[in-house]
């Protein structure tokens, strides 16, 4: 089965706990501006909003890369840098039409999520579930569950 | 690890930064953020320095846990010589800004001397530049702000600033960073004023280490459960934030209402937590519309609100149509209760306008009730007042005194002096609800008597962040004690005095608080900080923290009769609920707490004290 990050920006509360927790795992600190998934906060319309790489099935990231330095894993479905290949090009990041993956300057390769092998720390790092690991054929399940209570299919009463 | 161990000297008066590296002798005592940056002040200053004066030094200080994972590691406290009251002052600030100073690489930023032209400081990880500020002074905080991000064009930067009332000497301005959260009390903005520096601008990307990561993970992880299990910090706090006591400390016959005569607001329902999340008469929506966390906070007790648009504060004004900080329960009473209005979205306008210029919601509405107190006393008219009728209640007065005080115009000038320099000025220095020049918070000495101890001792004049019994007393964290007792507070006070102080210093929250007790917090430190950190080590640090800043308010001039009460809550009983007939009981409580602390009768650290602490 394929999974994929499922965010709810409505719960999320701005506290880059996501953040803290992709960094650490994969630079070894503390240090939100490495992480692969960010928060974005719109103030003045009270909004967060987490994002990252979705891992696109055909993915621009991947045709960009001259090197063949970005693979599919053939379970998962997701999409991985090969720091021995990459050669810090960032063509990759140009492609992209999300700007999800970037360039790391102490490192001079590019990097993006990448579900942390299937486990990611990010999900378990969120305070308030806003970002959770579930079956990519089911992500819309909640959102379709929320419209599916609003359809007015009670039974009518007759006079 | 933690510490960065880099400090940043700015001298405005020359106009260079200078890198120099933290004192570890100091840190291992004094830990970080509150009790390391005192420590430094102290070391540099004259304790009767003028506080306005280029001689004064402002220190940002970060604690060796901020910028961390573990809960609420996201704090900075600002610390010179307050403005306000002439003494210590710490202000603790949250938001995002206090991490960024922290990735950059800074534990510390010391500014002293003065500059001559207005100007800020950018820092970009090492590099640390002072700039012109000359086309932003006379902007707001939420101006300067948006203007920094363009000139740098960095939108991942992180600004704290003063407004147009810390320029124009309005003597509780604060230092307001990322648009809200603020380091508020004591006028730490009126220092940062009076150097002529308009603003910090940080971006890093340099990261933070602990010690022991994975020690580090465990504890916080541990940590974290415990604050999602609690009922305040799990429930009561993410959903109505720190309003969810505005009922609650009306009930308990604590909530100061029209300059403390009376002790229950019979509209308190109007302006809590609950009216705040109901759907408005006028438009059918909330005033709330999110929580927001600080930086790495689980608990995300900050309100996000939206004044209703065709409200008559902001109908004519569209640039106040957008969602920013709400209220939290201390401006609430303060813009609220104490002056007696009870028209929610006028309380977060003018809220907004005191982020928007920088200054202290507390102060602000303590001393226009003050004001008030006097003009229904005949003692102020319409005369000092440029016409205006400052009676309680109305919120179009308290509004436009609002606008008026952020500008330092007409009687808002007046009102920028703070309550005990107000009162002072017309003859009525009883009437300012204050201890040491700072104005009280939201609660109640005579229904919460622990607090009329924790006020009248704390070391920055009246506060609720140095020793906050309400938690004791009120909530029975960590175990229910009687309000209306004075027996045990005098050991109660100091117990939470002294753990305060080093959750301050950790770069923790206070909030944490209702959850943890150092034996959840000690883990965490020692995990990520050398040296031994037990809840012990932490608590004679907290304890050595209190006797430093007591000292250096002794030194300043302060003595043991500023460890006072005003006359109204000696004298004056509580005319309603559980407190009725009730005084505070300070003199009964006072002279155990110089006991308990190990001071002599007049107030004073004995040398023992002294010795014991290593102060």
């Amino acid at each position: 089965m394929q999974k994929t990050l499922v965010i709810d920006p409505g719960k999320c509360t701005g506290c880059k706990q996501c953040e803290m927790a992709c960094s650490y795992v994969k630079e070894g600190t503390f240090n939100p501006s490495k992480s692969r998934i960010r928060v974005f906060d719109f103030h003045t319309e009270a909004r967060f909003v987490p994002y990252t790489c979705t891992q696109c099935d055909d993915a621009w990231c991947q045709q960009a890369c001259p090197v063949d330095a970005i693979t599919t894993d053939p379970v998962s479905g997701v999409k991985q840098v090969h720091d021995n290949l990459c050669v810090g090009c960032k063509v990759c990041t140009i492609a992209c039409p999300f700007g999800t993956i970037n360039y790391n300057v102490s490192t001079g390769k590019v990097i993006k999520c990448d579900h942390c092998g299937g486990d990611p720390e990010c999900v378990k790092a969120c305070p308030t579930q806003a970002i959770v690991y579930s079956d990519a054929e089911q992500a819309g399940f909640d959102k379709m569950r929320q419209w599916a209570a609003k359809t007015d299919n009670a039974p009518q009463t007759t006079a | 690890m933690a510490w960065t161990r880099k400090i940043l000297r700015v001298n405005l008066t020359t106009g260079t930064c200078e890198t120099e590296p933290l004192n570890m002798e100091w840190a291992k005592k004094y830990l970080g953020q509150r009790g390391l940056g005192t420590k430094y002040l102290i070391e540099e200053i004259d304790p009767k320095v003028d506080p306005l004066s280029p001689d004064n030094k402002l220190i940002f200080a970060t604690g060796p846990l901020t910028g961390t994972c573990a809960s609420t590691a996201g704090r900075y406290s600002v610390i010179t010589k307050g403005a306000l009251t002439g003494a210590i002052a710490c202000s603790n600030s949250g938001g995002y800004f206090g991490a960024e100073l922290k990735f950059a690489g800074w534990d510390m930023i010391i500014f002293e001397g003065k500059a001559k032209r207005p100007v800020y400081l950018s820092i970009v990880d090492d590099k640390a530049e002072l700039h012109s500020a000359k086309d932003l002074w006379g902007k707001s905080v939420w101006d300067t702000d948006a203007a920094l991000k363009s000139i740098h064009q960095e939108p991942m930067m992180h600004v704290a600033a003063i407004g147009v009332a810390g320029e124009k000497g309005n003597m509780y301005a604060c230092i307001v960073n990322d648009l809200h959260r603020a380091a508020g009390r004591s006028g730490v903005g009126t220092v940062m004023g009076s150097k002529n520096l308009k603003a910090v601008a940080v971006r890093g990307t340099q990261g933070v280490s602990v010690e022991n990561f994975r020690a580090f993970m465990k504890a916080t992880e541990a940590g974290k459960k415990t604050l999602q299990e609690n009922a305040v910090t799990g429930e009561g706090l993410p959903a109505y934030g720190t309003q969810v006591l505005m009922n609650v400390i009306n009930e308990s016959g604590a909530l100061p209402t029209r300059n403390f005569h009376d002790v229950q607001f019979e509209s308190a329902h109007d302006i809590s937590a609950e009216a705040m999340a109901e759907p408005r008469r006028s438009d059918g929506k909330p005033n709330l519309l999110a929580n927001q966390a600080c930086f790495s906070c689980t608990i995300a007790c900050g309100r996000i609100s939206k004044i209703d648009e065709n409200h008559f504060t902001v109908v004519n004004k569209p640039e106040y149509w957008h969602a920013s900080g709400g209220l939290e329960y201390e401006a609430a009473w303060a813009l609220g209760a104490a002056t007696g209005v009870k028209d929610l979205e006028a309380l977060t306008y003018a809220n907004f306008i005191c982020n928007e210029q920088g200054y202290d919601p507390i102060s602000f509405g303590s001393t226009l009730a003050a004001a008030m107190d006097m003009y229904e006393e005949g003692i102020l008219t319409k005369k000092q007042t440029g016409g205006v009728e400052l009676k309680f209640g109305s919120a179009e007065m308290l509004t436009q005194m609002a606008e008026m005080t952020g500008k330092c115009e007409g009687f808002g000038k007046q009102l920028a002096l703070g309550s005990k320099r107000l009162c002072e000025k017309y003859g009525r220095a009883e009437l300012s609800m204050s201890v040491k020049g700072q104005e009280f918070p939201a609660y109640d000495p005579r229904g919460i008597q622990g607090m009329g101890l924790a006020y009248a001792t704390s070391n920055r004049g009246a506060c609720h962040l140095r020793g906050y019994t309400v938690a004791s007393e009120i909530l029975g964290i960590p175990e229910k004690t009687d309000p209306l007792a004075t027996d045990g507070k005098a050991g109660l006070v100091k117990a939470f005095q002294d753990a305060t102080a080093a959750v301050d210093s950790a770069g923790l929250c206070v909030f944490t608080t209702f959850a943890w007790t150092l034996e959840d917090i000690a883990p965490q430190i020692d995990a990520a900080c050398e040296g031994n950190w037990t809840p012990d080590t932490l608590l004679e640090s907290g304890e050595r923290i209190w006797n430093m800043e007591r000292k250096f308010n002794l030194d300043a001039g302060f003595t043991g009769k500023d460890d006072s009460l005003p006359k109204r809550l000696l004298k004056d009983a509580a005319k309603t609920g559980p407190a009725k007939g009730l005084t505070s009981g300070l003199d009964k409580m006072l002279p155990e707490y110089y006991q308990v602390r190990g001071w002599n009768n007049k107030g004073v650290p004995t040398k023992e004290t002294l010795n014991r602490l290593g102060v």
